[in-house]
């Protein structure tokens, strides 16, 4: 019963601000797709396209083999009409109604039978642990109340695509963990496709089957949470996912397979790359050796910061600073000597102009 | 993608796919009620507008008695020369204008510094009974404006008006001089008794918006209090002293009923009064040169006020509460304060409105002996002697009549300009940033420009004669709720905005999602919400339209008598009793009003003037 979605060439603009710039991307039936990137990047306004709340200025969008806007074809169907559910950012319970009417308010509207209604709210309810609330008004519940209500009014009326807009965003942070592991929970068992919108990468890294990270209304990625982490398409993406953040290391193609780093130089993949490169490193692929090894690059150590679980090491030689994260509490002291070397299977090399990844 | 299914739409399913976006754009509820309130406003506002131009530049039917060879509908300046030069000009237009700045800029003056003290003491001070004292300073707005002027006139009337002695002179033996009596200085002091509510609402808005702690953050960095009253709280509540400075300069330059009491009798023209007198006499066009001027120098008036600003908002104040308001303690100035505020509330509500009570009660105008009291002009039979003929107001069927239409009037005005305000106020706020919305903000700001008498002057030159579908209006209901409908329509839009504000534009997407059609999103999400502002807006509206003369005055048949005017009538026949008696009659009723409306939750009197 699941549905998938369909963009193409999507175009919208703000007057002269390009808030969508050629988007195409294709969800598949039951996928939870994550809309990533910082604000400003479209992100939002891809999902109000989707959700007919925007007209673009140009493209395509298919709901399953639905045609529900072509600005060719001066075609667009109405929210009510694309069978598809909206959690807004705040919420947005009507505040003169009570949950319950809150909750039947669709169903009402689409002339459902009494006692349907009256059973889709209960069950709805339950799925989100929020029985016996029926009677409250929106300002009688706490924020993380507020929340589960407004899923559960999307799950009441059954769509076939959820769309969620940062709806986590302002819930505190110990909320926000509980609500993830039920989000993804209820994805799973109501089947809809889902595209979700966030700022947080680690949301979209927990929760999704697919990311794609935009900037400026450009799609920069799309792709599993893993290969987006492990090999971001360009700089941009690779510098926005993780924390902490990638290492971003200027260098120069010196040999074959061969990159001068400045001070050291390090054996990797070059394909057909010259030049000027970047090399991306995620901090916990460096591994710290407080004794001299040979090949290894020779750092001190600038600042630590443990923080239980793993500890976070700031690494200088000369202008190089590099961030390394290793489990547990480091026993590092300030200013010692280390050396250090790169797990080389993870490395990635980017063009420096183009910023794109080189794979070949 | 095996097929591909397109959904069905019926409308426009034969229409080229441009013609298809230029129709969902049409239908789009902002852009619908944007065109519609368009033309409505195009029709009440501008057209009337340039039907006045026009009018003043063309030769009316009425010059052929002193200029036989004119063609009528030709173009002529002959108006603007009569009018704007010589001993003429002078006579018509430059003395009334300079008697309109002289009572504008003194009653203005006078208003701030009421106004602004009394909303320091309220807000910020430590003074006993400031409850009451709050709620008791918004009443003089309630009662007509000219309520104090006619007061005044049973105190301090001399010979002059009526031949009969007022209480002054029953009291002091001998009559108060002129100039105490009427012109200027009266006038200045009854307006500014009327108008200081606009300062004393909009400065303790501000003063209570405003964060002690910004005023502390001064303190501590060791700057005097005067300094801090000038460099940071001045600052803070300047915004709404100009909001209040243009609203009552600007109502000032347009009113008609104080002026009309207190300056006729010493000949003492302001410009509201000279152009009534200009239609009195037929000479139209002449009237609406005045009106132009008055015109000019709102426009000035409101363009100085957003240079100072900035924005267009000036005019509204700084929302939000919930600060700390730091109280300054008095001291023993305590008492002394409370005491002035008594007495100067007394003198202002209780002994007016005392004074057209007791005058009421007189069978002859004048005569303060306890002999003299009667009922006379409250349930009196018609008799030849007194009032020219009528009965008692009680037993009269015209007063009852103007009150039933003041009534009808009042609501029907406040019904619609409360509807529209939201509909205008979802117009605008929908449509932010698109140029419909900008064009539609503009022009329902337009009334607020022209002054009260020049926009029923526009009134005359446009529906003296049938236009488009439209019947000749003149001396129909219709045509006062139309005009007093559309005075509105910069408060109502302005309400109607800030009501909508306050519903996120979320909670109508979700109704959008949700798959209900415009009409259910209003009925279960839009109207509900707005409710509170509704009935403010209602209430507001109601009260203004209630005591309304200056706009309607030009426009009032006997057919179509309000209260308002027919009290006005009163005074200019000489029965000033009648006409204190009836203003009592109307002040009553919008007591009653204001209680009956004020029980609705969520309305009040300051949310209808859009704080």
């Amino acid at each position: 019963m699941s549905t998938s979605i369909t963009i193409k060439n999507l175009t919208k603009r703000f007057g002269k601000v390009v808030a969508l710039d050629n988007v195409s991307l294709n969800v598949e039936p039951d996928s939870f797709l994550t809309l990533l990137g910082p604000s400003g990047c479209g992100k939002t306004t891809l999902l109000r396209c989707v959700a007919g709340l925007e007209d673009p200025d140009g493209g395509e969008i298919y709901i399953g083999n639905e045609l529900v806007f072509s600005h060719a074809k001066g075609i667009s169907l109405p929210p009510g009409k694309r069978d598809l559910g909206l959690v807004f950012q705040n919420y947005a319970l009507w505040p003169h109604m009570k949950v319950s009417k809150n909750m039947s308010f669709a169903l009402e509207v689409q002339k459902l039978p009494r006692a349907e209604i009256n059973k889709r709210v209960k069950e709805s309810l339950a799925e989100v642990k929020m029985q016996g609330y029926e009677d409250r008004y929106p300002r009688e519940m706490s924020g993380g109340q507020q929340q589960r209500i407004a899923l559960a009014r999307m799950l009441a009326y059954q769509p076939k695509v959820f769309l969620m807009d940062e709806p986590l965003s302002n819930l505190d942070a110990r909320l926000r963990m509980d609500m993830r592991a039920e989000l993804k929970r209820l994805h799973h068992v109501a089947e809809a496709t889902t595209i979700y919108v966030t700022h947080d990468q680690v949301e979209a890294l927990t929760m999704s089957s697919q990311i794609a990270v935009m900037k400026e209304g450009v799609l920069q990625q799309l792709d599993t949470p893993d290969r987006i982490y492990h090999f971001p398409a360009n700089l941009f993406v690779a510098d926005f996912i993780g924390n902490p953040k990638i290492n971003l290391l200027d260098g120069v193609v010196s040999g074959k397979n061969l990159v001068d780093l400045g001070g050291f130089k390090i054996p990797m993949a070059t394909y057909t790359a010259s030049g000027k490169v970047v090399v991306g490193v995620r901090p916990e692929d460096i591994a710290i050796s407080t004794k001299r090894i040979p090949e290894a690059a020779e750092f001190s150590a600038y600042s630590i910061q443990p923080s239980g679980a793993d500890s976070t090491i700031l690494a200088r030689k000369g202008d190089l600073e590099l961030t390394i994260k290793v489990m547990g509490i480091s026993p590092l002291k300030m200013d010692e000597k280390i050396w250090l070397t790169f797990n080389l299977d993870t490395l990635n090399l980017y063009d420096k102009e183009s910023g794109n990844l080189i794979t070949a | 993608m095996s097929e591909i299914t397109i959904a069905p739409q019926p409308f426009s399913e034969r229409l080229t796919s441009s013609s298809r976006r230029f129709f969902r754009w049409l239908m789009r509820p902002q852009v619908l009620l944007s065109l519609v309130m368009l033309i409505f406003m195009v029709y009440m506002v501008l057209i009337p507008l340039y039907r006045l131009i026009a009018d003043s530049v063309t030769w009316q039917p009425h010059d052929l008695t002193t200029h036989p060879d004119a063609v009528v509908g030709q173009l002529t300046i002959f108006h603007y020369i009569r009018m704007l030069t010589g001993v003429l000009g002078s006579i018509y237009t430059y003395t009334p204008l300079q008697h309109s700045l002289t009572v504008a800029l003194g009653s203005t003056l006078l208003a701030l510094l009421i106004g602004g003290a009394l909303a320091w003491l309220v807000v910020r001070t430590d003074l006993p009974g400031r409850k009451l004292i709050n709620q008791l300073a918004v009443l003089p707005y309630i009662m007509p404006s000219w309520t104090l002027a006619q007061a005044w006139l049973v105190f301090f009337k001399n010979r002059l008006s009526g031949g009969t002695p007022g209480v002054f002179e029953f009291l002091a033996g001998q009559p108060p001089p002129s100039w105490l009596s009427y012109g200027p200085v009266p006038i200045i002091i009854c307006s500014a008794l009327h108008y200081y509510t606009f300062f004393f609402l909009f400065v303790s808005a501000a003063l209570m918006s405003i964060d002690s702690n910004l005023e502390e953050a001064g303190d501590l960095m060791g700057a005097s209090r005067s300094r801090i009253l000038r460099k940071i709280t001045f600052p803070l509540v300047l915004p709404a002293i100009l909001s209040g400075i243009i609203m009552t300069f600007s109502k000032v330059m347009g009113s008609f009923g104080g002026p009309n009491i207190l300056g006729i009798p010493v000949r003492y023209y302001v410009v509201a009064t000279m152009l009534r007198g200009s239609i009195a006499s037929g000479d139209q066009a002449d009237a609406f040169v005045l009106a132009i001027v008055l015109i000019l120098f709102a426009i000035v008036t409101i363009t100085l006020n957003q240079r100072m600003i900035g924005t267009r908002k000036s005019y509204e104040t700084i929302g939000g509460r919930g600060f700390v308001a730091h109280e300054t303690k008095l001291g023993r100035m305590k008492h002394i304060m409370q005491i002035a505020v008594i007495i100067f509330q007394i003198l202002v509500i209780a002994i007016p409105l005392g004074l057209l009570l007791y005058s009421t009660f007189m069978l002859i105008d004048g005569n303060y002996s306890l002999s003299n009291l009667t009922l006379q002009h409250w349930i009196g039979q018609p008799n030849t002697v007194y009032n020219h003929g009528t009965s008692g107001v009680l037993l009269n069927h015209d007063i009852w009549r103007a009150a039933w239409n003041s009534i009808k009037l009042s609501g029907l005005t406040a019904f619609f300009t409360a509807l529209l305000g939201i509909l205008l106020g979802y117009a605008i706020v929908k449509g932010r940033g698109t140029w419909l919305a900008k064009v539609v903000e503009q022009v329902a700001f337009i009334p607020y420009v022209i002054p009260g008498i020049a926009f029923g002057a526009i009134y005359i030159a446009m529906f003296s004669q049938k236009l488009g579908p439209l019947p000749a209006l003149y001396g129909t209901f219709a045509l006062l709720v139309i005009v007093s409908v559309s005075k509105h329509l910069p408060y109502s839009s302005r309400s109607g905005v800030s009501a909508m504000m306050q519903v996120g534009h979320e909670l109508e997407e979700a109704g959008q999602v949700a798959g209900a059609n415009v009409w259910q999103r209003f009925r279960r999400i839009i109207f509900p919400l707005t409710a509170g502002g509704f009935m403010s807006g209602f209430l507001m509206t109601f009260i203004t339209t209630m005591r309304e003369l200056s706009l309607i005055i030009l426009l009032v048949t006997p057919k179509t008598q309000l209260l308002a005017s027919q009290t006005m009538q009163y005074t200019e026949n000489g029965d000033g009793q009648m006409a204190n008696a009836v203003i009592l009659i109307l002040i009553f009723i919008v007591v009653v009003g204001n209680f009956i409306i004020g029980r609705f939750k969520g309305s009040s009197l300051q949310k209808g003037l859009g704080m």
